[in-house]
Order: structure tokens, then C-alpha cells, then sequence
């Protein structure tokens, strides 16, 4: 048999049919559901007639509209409040599995199906959100589809799909001490550019990612579609097959014990062709922060902030230009000399247990800055803030002057009440920097939980090594 | 769906890379559990100088003179010509909706992301991926001629401009549901027979996905 990729494996392994033209229709074993992406598909499937193909594949769970402060008075803004009440409805009425806003397993879906045991190695998982690539970190193909295509999954469990072509980005070599998943990604994505995987899914390999804990490597699947690519895969290891054990929704026992012997085989095979290989040195890798509007936008923490007039493509220099005068910038700033006005910590990017572990290792003893006027962390889900209690994380939080909040994606889109106002500027563990993105007129940096930690207590950018190794 | 044959129409240049789902329709409005409305919120916030909310009326607010789709004519344009990375950031379908409810039927540009261009099919707005350079020449074309309007045919793939034509690619399954404007559920569940050998087969192989 010839050589295949990871991703070539689990594409043979979900086609039940192909047409003519290459178009296979891809048979999908987890779908997970939000609120935001899903009423217009189960309003096609009421007006049409149809029923959900098979309801024990469907997690559905509130998250991107809900309040981060306390619930028990329900969400103040009508029009929020009757999005979630809507998918409370339409999953009481096509009899489908929710965590709704008073479980404590809600939480962000992306941190929440990886956390129940519900996203497996060797699934495909869909869900009507793009930072799906998430669940690829288990050796899953996972990939965010629209609405029509949420209502085409819940009508036929199945997808209409053009095969991608394949990449593989290895990270060879070690990282530094402080350097972390979310710098590898963003060095990986100002190297690649946020078009640099379009068409392709992407494999993480190399020893940087083997190094990786699981949160770490969902982190750097989570951003694959910041570089472009609609999934972003890890092959299956011992990493992965610890973090399965004992999950909720993961097979127990004999069962297990099957699957995980069809999941050895999760892995590109050695002599296995990339349609494109990209090779990142490790070593190299800095704490990266975001200075512009776009994720490629990116520099490391002791640079500065790069100049439009030496860029030659006309294109990208425009766009250098705008990007600056929104983020209320000039070309040749020191990165490490800009001072931040709110620090959130979170998003399904960098909201889980590992990440506010970082984040509190940065803050303890410390205080945030007088000049911040905000900081907040807000846990993945209800799980992970309840773990974080219980290893004491709250208080360190509280006591530098943090805000300690209820799990949901928050100030990442900023749909709820949690945003920016005009001008403010915000260093953010989330995974999108656009324009507006976390408020109209905010302006947006992203980085790791421990940097954004350390903006919190300095008031400016800085690479979080001096405070490591100060303590 | 829409059916997609032939079209004509005004185009309007939107210069800038990665234009983003954010930009095409901000996340305030995609409280909406709705299909339709979102076309006066497209590009909300460089449409309009003061902020806007879903319950904001659009009529009262104060629209930005500098962006191209508020001057005429290309307030009535319904072909958009874009740069490169189109439609990147969040999966929401509610850009393609609010692209086709201002009135758009094509979006031309050297490159699209990969959830938005699929989205795009499913709403009967056709994306076509011509060359940067060809994308140059028009945009120059385009900026000289005001009110400059093209074809596009779907059945011969192609755009024309005056004399001009240029020859787009796309997949022929994509081609035909768009040309005849057909339900992708109604299709795929043609197959249902195929659909449940599938799952039983797998049922063996993997049971601990059922
Ligand atoms: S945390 Fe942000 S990126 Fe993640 S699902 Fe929520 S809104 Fe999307």
C-alpha cells in the first residue's frame, strides 16, 4: 500500500461516496453546537420537514453570548437571551445532549468536547465555528462549517467535501524556557502568513510539538485556521491516549482498549508525501505579541514594530499602514513599550487548566499595574474554573487585582458585555486581532497566557522570562 | 437556493487584503437567530461613522462618505472585486447572507478562505479566484471606469469586461447545483441507503464512535 498522511488516513476512513468530479460525501461522527451558528439550520430543518440523522452525535452547548458574571439573574440583553433560549428550545425539541447555562460543564465548545472525552481520535468533528481545528490536536479531522452546512450535517450526518491539499509544519527542536504552544503558533503563522495554509490541512510534527501537553497542542490546532488551513492535526501518542483516560464520553475497558489499538495507527506513515513542508526552528522561537490587525501581523517581544515603507509589496504595505493607524501605533516602537489599558485572559484558544496555571505562576506575589483598568480571566468551562479552585488559582488571581469570571468565550468576540471601548488597548490570549474584533475601535494583541500575565503586572508588554526568573 | 446563470452588473472595488467575516458583518448582529436583514449592517463598521446595534435604526445613523459602497453608483453594485485571503476569521454564514442582502451575486479575488467560499455556494453568491495580476489589471480598470460593469457566466466560466474575458476555474459538481439552484440536503439524502451501509460497516470497525 502506498505511503498516506494522517490526514489521508482519516479521509479514507469517513467517505461514503465520491462523485465524478472528486466531491466526496464525508460521513461526520461529532458535531458540536452553539447558539450563534445554529438557529437558522434547525429553522431549515423545521421548515423542511426533517429530522436530526443521529442525535447521540450532536453535543450542543450555549457559550459565545453568555454572561461571565453571575447567572442566576439570566442574561440582561433580550436579543442574546433569546439566541440561548433558542437553542435550549431547539435541542428539548429534536431531543439532542446540552450543557445549558446553569451546568457546570458548560463552557466554551472547543474546550468542553476534548474535556468530556466527546472529540476521539479518528473522529471527524464538525461544528458550525472555524476554531473547530481545535479537536484535530487528538489526531481528529476537524474543521468549522457554516450554517447550511450545521443543518446538512444534522439532516444527513454527512458533508459535501473537496479533499485539501496537505501540509506539514514541523517545529524541530526545543524551545526556550517561556517560550510557549501559543508562540509556536504565532511565530508559525508570521512565518507562513494567515493565507499560508488556505486549501491545505495542516500536521503539526516535530519535536516542539511532540513536547507539547494536549492543551498545548489545541492551542497551536486552534490557531491553524489563523494561517489559513481549515484543520490542523497532531497524530495520536501516549500523550494523547493519557489525556482520553477516564474522560465521560471516551470508551472504558475492553473498549478502550480496541480503539486505542486502531489509534496507533494515527500517524503519517514515514515515507508519506506533503503536498507543502514548512520547517520552523524551535530554538529560535521568542514570546511573540501581535502589533497588528491581522494574526500574520506578529513580532517577537524584543522587536519592534516594522516599518510599511520597507515592505515592497504595495498591497501588504497598504495594509501595514491601516493596520498602524488603528492600532494607534508608529513604525520602530519598542514592542515592550507598549503600555496596555485591559488584559483578558481566555478564549478557547488559552482558557484551559494549563493556561491559567501559566498565567497564575506570573501574577503570585504580584499586582496588577495602575494603569490597567481591567483584568480578567475567564475559564474554558465550568470544570476548568472549578479545578482552578481547587488548586487555589481564584485567589492568586483575586488578590493581584484580577477578575475572576464564569466560563464562556467572553471578551474574545466580545458579544456579550465583556469588550473594548474605542481606543483601549488589550492584551489578549484569544486567537483573532481584526479590526473591532473585541469592541468597535478596540485595538487587539494577542499572546500567550504567561505574557499577557506579565502585561497585567507591568502595565506594558515584556517578555515574561525576566519575571520567571526574577522569582 | 438562488439558481446562478448569468449575471451583470456594477462592481465595486474593495482594496484592501484579508478582509475579514468581522469586517463584512460585525458580531453584534449575529444575535439574529434569522437568515435575512443582515444587508444594511454589511461592512457596519466602515459604513458608518457612529457605532451601531441590532436595535439601532440604520436610517438614523451617519453613513462614512469615504467607503466606496456608500458613492454612487456602487451603493447599487453587486459584483465585489477584493484582494487576496477574502472572508478569512470566523465560520458565520451571516457574511455571506449579508454580502447578497445588500445585493452582491459574485465577489472576484485572487484567493478566498476556504469556510466562507464554501458558505458562499450554498447561498448562490458565486466567489471567482482570478490571478493577483488579472485582479490588478481590473482593480486599475475598474478605479478609471466609474460604474464599469461585467458579466459573469457561469456555464462558459467566465467573466467579461468589454472586449475582455477571463476564464475562471470551478468544481463541476459546485457548477452544477448552482446553475440549476439545487438543495444540497435534498441531494445528499438521495444517498440515505448509502449513508446507513456506511454507518454499519463502521459500527463494526469502530463501535466506540456509536
Ligand atoms: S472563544 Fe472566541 S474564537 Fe473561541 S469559539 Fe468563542 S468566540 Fe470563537
Amino acid at each position: 500500500m502506498t505511503a498516506r498522511t494522517l490526514y489521508d488516513k482519516l479521509w479514507d476512513d469517513h467517505v461514503v461516496r465520491t462523485e465524478a468530479d472528486g466531491t466526496a460525501l464525508l460521513y461526520i461522527d461529532r458535531h458540536l453546537v452553539h447558539e450563534v451558528t445554529s438557529p437558522q439550520a434547525f429553522e431549515g430543518l423545521r421548515m423542511a420537514g426533517r429530522k436530526p440523522w443521529r442525535t447521540d452525535s450532536v453535543l450542543a452547548v450555549p457559550d459565545h453570548n453568555v454572561p461571565t458574571t453571575d447567572r442566576r439573574a439570566g442574561i440582561a440583553d433580550p436579543v442574546s437571551r433569546l439566541q440561548v433560549e433558542t437553542l435550549d428550545t431547539n435541542c428539548v425539541e429534536f431531543g439532542l445532549t446540552e450543557f445549558d447555562m446553569s451546568d457546570v460543564r458548560q463552557g466554551i465548545v472547543h474546550v468542553i468536547g476534548p474535556e468530556q472525552g466527546a472529540t476521539l481520535p479518528g473522529m471527524t468533528v464538525v461544528c458550525g465555528d472555524s476554531h473547530t481545528s481545535t479537536h484535530g490536536a487528538f489526531g481528529a479531522l476537524a474543521f468549522g462549517i457554516g450554517t447550511s452546512e450545521v443543518e446538512h450535517v444534522l439532516a444527513t450526518q454527512c458533508l459535501l467535501q473537496k479533499k485539501s491539499k496537505s501540509m506539514l509544519v514541523s517545529v524541530d527542536g526545543r524551545v526556550s524556557n517561556g517560550v510557549t504552544a501559543k508562540d509556536i503558533m504565532l511565530a508559525i503563522i508570521g512565518e507562513i502568513g494567515t493565507a499560508g495554509g488556505t486549501g491545505h490541512a495542516i500536521e503539526f510534527g516535530g519535536d516542539a510539538i511532540r513536547a507539547l501537553s494536549m492543551e498545548g497542542r489545541m492551542t497551536v490546532c486552534n490557531m491553524a485556521i489563523e494561517a489559513g488551513a481549515r484543520a490542523g492535526m497532531v497524530a495520536v501518542d501516549a500523550t494523547t491516549i493519557g489525556y482520553i483516560k477516564n474522560r465521560p464520553y471516551a470508551p472504558q475497558g475492553e473498549m478502550l482498549a480496541r480503539a486505542i489499538e486502531s489509534w496507533q495507527q494515527l500517524h503519517s506513515d514515514a515515507d508519506a508525501i506533503f503536498d507543502k513542508v514548512v520547517h520552523i526552528d524551535a530554538a529560535a522561537i521568542k514570546p511573540q505579541v501581535t502589533w497588528g490587525t491581522s494574526p500574520e501581523m506578529v513580532a517577537a517581544i524584543d522587536a519592534a514594530v516594522p516599518d510599511p515603507e520597507q515592505e515592497h509589496d504595495h498591497v501588504k504595505a497598504d495594509g501595514m499602514r491601516k493596520a498602524l493607524a488603528y492600532m494607534g501605533l508608529t513604525a520602530g516602537e519598542p514592542i515592550n513599550q507598549i503600555a496596555v489599558d485591559k488584559v483578558f485572559i481566555g478564549s478557547c484558544t488559552n482558557s484551559r487548566i494549563e493556561d491559567l496555571r501559566a498565567a497564575a505562576h506570573v501574577v503570585k506575589g504580584r499586582k496588577v499595574a495602575d494603569r490597567v483598568s481591567l483584568a480578567m480571566v475567564v475559564p474554558g468551562s465550568g470544570l476548568v474554573k472549578r479545578q482552578a479552585e481547587e488548586e487555589g488559582l481564584d485567589q492568586i488571581f483575586l488578590q493581584a487585582g484580577f477578575e475572576w469570571r464564569e466560563p464562556g468565550c467572553s471578551m474574545c468576540l466580545a458579544m456579550n458585555a465583556d469588550r473594548l471601548e474605542a481606543g483601549e488597548r488589550c492584551a489578549s490570549t484569544s486567537n483573532r486581532n481584526f479590526e473591532g474584533r473585541q469592541g468597535q475601535g478596540g485595538r487587539t494583541h494577542l499572546l500567550s497566557p504567561a505574557m499577557a500575565a506579565a502585561a497585567a503586572v507591568t502595565g506594558h508588554f515584556v517578555d515574561v522570562h525576566e519575571l520567571i526568573t526574577e522569582s | 437556493m438562488q439558481a446562478f446563470t448569468e449575471h451583470r452588473g456594477i462592481v465595486a472595488p474593495l482594496d484592501r487584503p484579508n478582509v475579514d467575516t468581522d469586517a463584512i458583518i460585525p458580531k453584534q448582529y449575529l444575535k439574529s437567530i434569522k437568515r435575512s436583514g443582515f444587508g444594511p449592517n454589511a461592512f457596519d463598521d466602515w459604513r458608518y461613522l457612529d457605532a451601531g446595534a441590532p436595535d439601532i435604526k440604520n436610517s438614523m445613523r451617519r453613513l462614512n462618505p469615504e467607503f466606496i459602497l456608500n458613492q454612487p453608483p456602487y451603493d447599487r453594485a453587486t459584483i465585489l472585486l477584493a484582494r487576496e485571503n477574502f472572508g478569512c476569521g470566523s465560520s458565520r454564514e451571516h457574511a455571506v447572507w449579508a454580502l447578497t442582502d445588500f445585493g452582491f451575486r459574485a465577489v472576484i479575488a485572487p484567493s478566498f478562505a476556504d469556510i466562507f467560499f464554501n458558505n458562499s455556494f450554498k447561498n448562490g453568491l458565486l466567489p471567482i479566484a482570478l490571478d493577483a495580476a488579472t485582479i490588478d489589471g481590473l482593480f486599475a480598470r475598474v478605479k478609471q471606469e466609474q460604474g464599469l460593469e461585467f458579466t459573469v457566466d457561469l456555464a462558459s466560466q467566465r467573466v467579461i469586461v468589454g472586449d475582455e474575458t477571463y476564464r475562471f476555474e470551478i468544481d463541476a459538481f459546485k457548477k452544477h447545483c448552482l446553475l440549476n439552484g439545487l438543495d444540497d440536503i435534498g441531494l445528499t439524502l438521495e444517498h440515505a441507503d448509502q449513508i446507513k451501509a456506511y454507518e454499519q460497516q463502521r459500527r463494526l470497525q469502530a463501535p466506540w464512535l456509536f
